[in-house]
């Protein structure tokens, strides 16, 4: 009975031991570049695990349960101020950051986080439109493509079942602002979707495999996406909404109560440097935020399309902000009813 | 003229039935495995045979660790689920309908009528509370909430078999003055064993596929495979794991025929 | 005498609670405990960004039936609710059937066979299902998908002379349903099937029933405890189901599991959240003690 209890006990233990030398990363899924994990953890002597979160939502949810055990986490830009809010995470200790200068000025006074304060890039992207123009040969950087869809995409559309990117796009369209608390413009909003969503052929992820196998025509999609689509075919390009589009920035903040606090300075100190942040770019497929990555770039990802918006569609882009009151009420009985 | 046997247990069409399910169940998986071995970036397209993406999950770290992750849980969410299914099994069968029977009841299957992210939520909250008071954070909540909802699973195959079970054979056992450990050990574990196997089976394959209560009481580096997929749906999914999957249907391939070679010498 | 009647049963009493007792401590530690803080938090107020705050209210168990109309601020009925819990209940009610349908020869056939090819087939009917529920709903697309195996096929044979479209219907979820689903029933059928005294059956036989009269009189009610296991251990994990309908359905239609995932996931409604759970917890509970009720009724006359 003894022996099995120090056998149960053992095996439970497996996990748990913190030794000295670890980090906890908790990441979108099939997000974080395992080489860089790699050449991290050979340079520091640092084992890092990864763990994967869907949603925004469940990975708050998580760390505010307490307890997770995670150091670093990566919301999107409106999370990072719930987090701050909320108390969960730490100002960061810009001494421990050389490469806190790295970071492109246009990212540095965000919104969420002037002069970052709490939070170091990862990756940003938009959400736009990726249309097959060998099906329509149309203006793309509109989001008719999906509210009100020329009749040679009818039926081949797919829509990502994303609340807060696709009402932001459809608000914008119908004239009115990300998180819009304006009962008129809501209607218009609702209304136009109902009579859309007949048109549509479905509301699902993965866009990069129906896409490039000619399931769909067109998908509301994150650039990174786009860009994947179109290295396996030519004709699928990524259209910026120029009634308006959303803008998006996945974000490394530092739990309050991480375990390994030094490490993870480490980490994202290492992250700001160009070379690395260009190998996370290179494996998620999106720009980084941080200046002098470019030449570090791989080949099919300089000077892209889908990562740096044409001027004219430039100031189109706005950033997700996480709809709170009525605006959220909104969505969410217009999505439940998009979907019922 | 041809005679066909007359077999009492024969019934028109299931049989070509049978097969059709079997047909429709391997169907999936030859996709699965044959595209395993597929060159492209793309899972969908043909592109040629090759073994990249089994060089590229093996080198995958957090896929290993996934797969090691999910079978570790489930193998002792099926242990543990259906033992206790067992007791229960033999407890609320066959005797005189008693007070408290239909809670027992109600209990038992109560996993199976909550969606899971109800149960997932509530569970967060209850092992983050654990978490912090005793700082043990490894695989146990994980197996323990596996195992509770996948009591139902191994319980109710279990009772249906013990609910038609013929009393007489336990009946002359006892009457033979064997022990009532005997006569289980004897008489009710072997006649239960189809039912237990079933159950256990089941049991396994529902801590398998889990991912939403996983994803909420998870700690750090504790993945398992569909909680893995699930992050990786937002983004492009790629091929590596279809490698891993059929990598997993031979491992169990190979231990299902070993298990199975080694039982029928035994007959 | 009668003193000794009552002790056995005492004693067997006891016994049941006794054996069942580890089985409700687990259960109760990590899944039915836990839903006090569910039912509690069914009757607090949302806070902003998800989560509660402790001021009671009943806005929740209200928002099942009845919302204010957005635009208006009249309380009209749900309706949307309404459709997406009719829709979940008729499409796993289906489900359910359809796996009878196919799962009992499949089960009956496997009883049948001899003591070592019956372990052979348990066996291949379990191996699908040690792969990914993920992995197998993505490789069931690639089958009816209009230029999948199943469309060539038949197109090649000259059954259809242009492709079935599938892919995203309702078909396509029964088919993803009744695939994932079906161990869920021929196991159970399979374990009572198994111990089924097939001697009756030749007794049918020499009272010169057909097959049909076999099949309806003997072995259906025989084996009915395993029809009702299976049917549980189907119907209701279709109600919650998730993953599924997201992929196979493309999105477009909720059901249940998808609506309550959206109160506590982007809808940041976690008591309406709650008050949906409980309010699914009451229908199946209502729904199981009716078939625990006329199984029990049956025992005792029978």
């Amino acid at each position: 009975m003894k022996r099995t209890l120090t056998v149960v006990a053992m095996l439970m233990a497996g996990t748990a031991a913190h030794a000295d030398g670890e980090l906890h990363l908790y990441n979108w899924g099939n997000y974080t570049s395992p080489d860089l994990v790699k050449k991290f953890e050979e340079k520091y002597k640092v084992k890092v695990t990864i763990t994967d979160f869907d949603s925004n939502n469940t990975a708050l949810a998580k760390v505010e349960a307490g307890g997770s055990g995670f150091d670093l986490v990566v919301p999107s830009a409106g999370f990072v101020k719930i987090y701050a809010d909320k108390g969960l995470i730490q100002e960061l200790d810009l001494s421990k950051l050389p490469n806190h200068k790295n970071i492109d000025p246009a990212w540095m006074n965000v919104e969420w986080d002037p002069g970052r304060k709490w939070s170091v890039p990862w990756q940003w992207g938009s959400t736009g439109i990726s249309v097959n123009t060998k099906d329509y040969g149309g203006d793309i950087n509109t989001s008719a493509i999906f509210m009100d869809p020329p009749k040679e995409l009818v039926g081949k559309i797919n829509v990502v079942p994303e609340m807060g990117d696709v009402l932001a796009l459809a608000t914008m369209y119908e004239g009115g602002k990300i998180c819009d608390d304006d009962p008129a413009v809501m209607k218009k909003v609702r209304d136009a979707l109902i009579a859309a969503k007949p048109k549509w052929m479905a509301m699902d992820y993965s866009t990069v495999e129906k896409m490039t196998k000619h399931d769909y025509s067109a998908t509301v999609d994150w650039n990174g996406s786009t860009l994947r689509q179109r290295l396996a075919v030519p004709e699928i390009h990524y259209g910026y909404p120029k009634e308006g589009y959303p803008l998006w920035m996945d974000n490394v903040v530092l739990l309050k109560d991480a375990p390994n606090a030094e490490n993870a300075y480490l980490f994202m100190d290492y992250i700001m440097e160009p070379e690395n942040a260009a190998m996370l770019s290179a494996f998620a497929r999106y720009a980084n935020g941080i200046a002098g990555s470019e030449p570090f770039m791989p080949d099919d990802m300089k000077g892209a399309p889908e990562l740096y918006p044409p001027a004219e569609f430039k100031d189109k882009g706005h950033f997700l902000t996480v709809c709170t009151g009525k605006a959220l009420e909104y969505q969410t009985a217009i999505w439940t009813e998009l979907q019922k | 003229m041809a005679r066909r046997s007359f077999s009492v247990t024969d019934l028109p069409g299931f049989s070509t039935v049978a097969m059709m399910v079997f047909a429709a169940l391997y169907a999936p998986m030859v996709v699965l495995v044959v595209y395993s071995f597929n060159q492209g970036q793309s899972p969908a397209t043909w592109e040629g045979f090759s073994l990249d993406w089994y060089r590229v999950a093996w080198a995958n770290d957090e896929v290993k660790n996934a797969t090691v992750n999910s079978l570790i849980i489930a193998t002792c969410a099926a242990i543990l689920s259906t033992a206790l299914a067992t007791l229960a099994a033999l407890g609320t069968t066959r005797r005189k309908g008693f007070k408290g029977q239909t809670f027992i009841y109600a209990m038992i299957n109560q996993p199976l009528m909550v969606p899971e992210i109800v149960t997932a939520v509530a569970l967060l909250l209850v092992t983050a509370a654990i978490k912090k008071s005793t700082g043990y954070t490894g695989l146990g909540y994980l197996i323990v909430a596996h195992a509770a909802f996948c009591i139902p699973f191994a319980y109710l195959p279990i009772r249906a078999r013990l609910e038609g079970m013929d009393l007489t054979l336990e009946t002359a056992a006892a009457d033979l003055y064997a022990s009532p450990w005997q006569t289980f050990r004897r008489v009710t574990l072997p006649l239960l064993a189809p039912a237990i196997f079933a159950g256990a089976m089941l049991a396994f394959v529902t801590s398998l596929d889990d991912v939403v209560i996983t994803e909420f009481i998870k700690s750090p580096g504790q993945d398992t495979l569909p909680t893995y997929m699930l992050g990786q749906l937002r983004r492009a999914m790629k091929p590596d794991v279809n490698a891993i999957s059929t990598a997993l249907l031979a491992l169990t391939l190979v231990l299902l025929s070993l298990f199975y070679l080694l039982t029928r010498k035994k007959d | 005498m009668a003193t000794l009647e009552e002790e056995a049963e005492v004693q067997s009493r006891r016994n049941a609670w006794l054996l069942s007792a580890p089985a409700l401590v687990v259960l109760f530690a990590a899944a039915a405990g836990p839903l006090i803080i569910v039912l509690i938090y069914s009757f607090l107020t949302p806070a902003t960004y998800g989560n509660v705050e402790w001021i009671f209210s009943l806005e929740g168990w209200k928002g099942i039936v009845f919302q204010h109309d957005i635009f208006s601020d009249n309380l009209v009925l749900a309706d949307a609710n309404l459709v997406i819990f009719w829709r979940s209940v008729k499409l796993s009610f289906i489900t359910t059937v359809l796996t009878f349908l196919v799962g009992f020869p499949t089960a009956w056939f496997i009883a049948t066979r001899s003591p070592r090819a019956r372990a052979l087939w348990l066996f291949l009917i379990t191996i699908p299902f040690w792969t990914n529920l993920l992995i197998r709903t993505f490789a069931i697309n690639q089958i009816i998908r209009n230029e999948g195996v199943l469309n060539t096929l038949l197109l090649k044979v000259g059954v259809i002379s242009e492709p079935i479209r599938l892919t995203y219907t309702d078909t396509a979820l029964l088919i993803g349903m009744v695939y994932v689903y079906l161990p869920l029933m021929v196991l159970p059928l399979f374990a009572t099937i198994d111990r089924f005294d097939m001697r009756l059956l030749e007794a049918g036989y020499d009272l010169y029933a057909n097959r049909w009269q076999i099949l309806r009189r003997i072995i259906l009610p025989i084996t009915r405890p395993g029809i009702i296991a299976g049917s549980i251990l189907v119907f209701v994990p279709c109600l919650g189901a998730y993953v599924t309908p997201r992929i196979l359905g493309g999105g477009k239609n909720m059901m249940i599991g998808n609506f309550i995932d959206l109160q506590f996931g982007q809808g940041q409604n976690w008591p309406l959240g709650s008050a949906l759970s409980i309010t699914l917890l009451i229908i199946v509970t209502i729904a199981l003690l009716a078939y625990v009720r006329t199984i029990g009724g049956e025992n005792r006359h029978g």
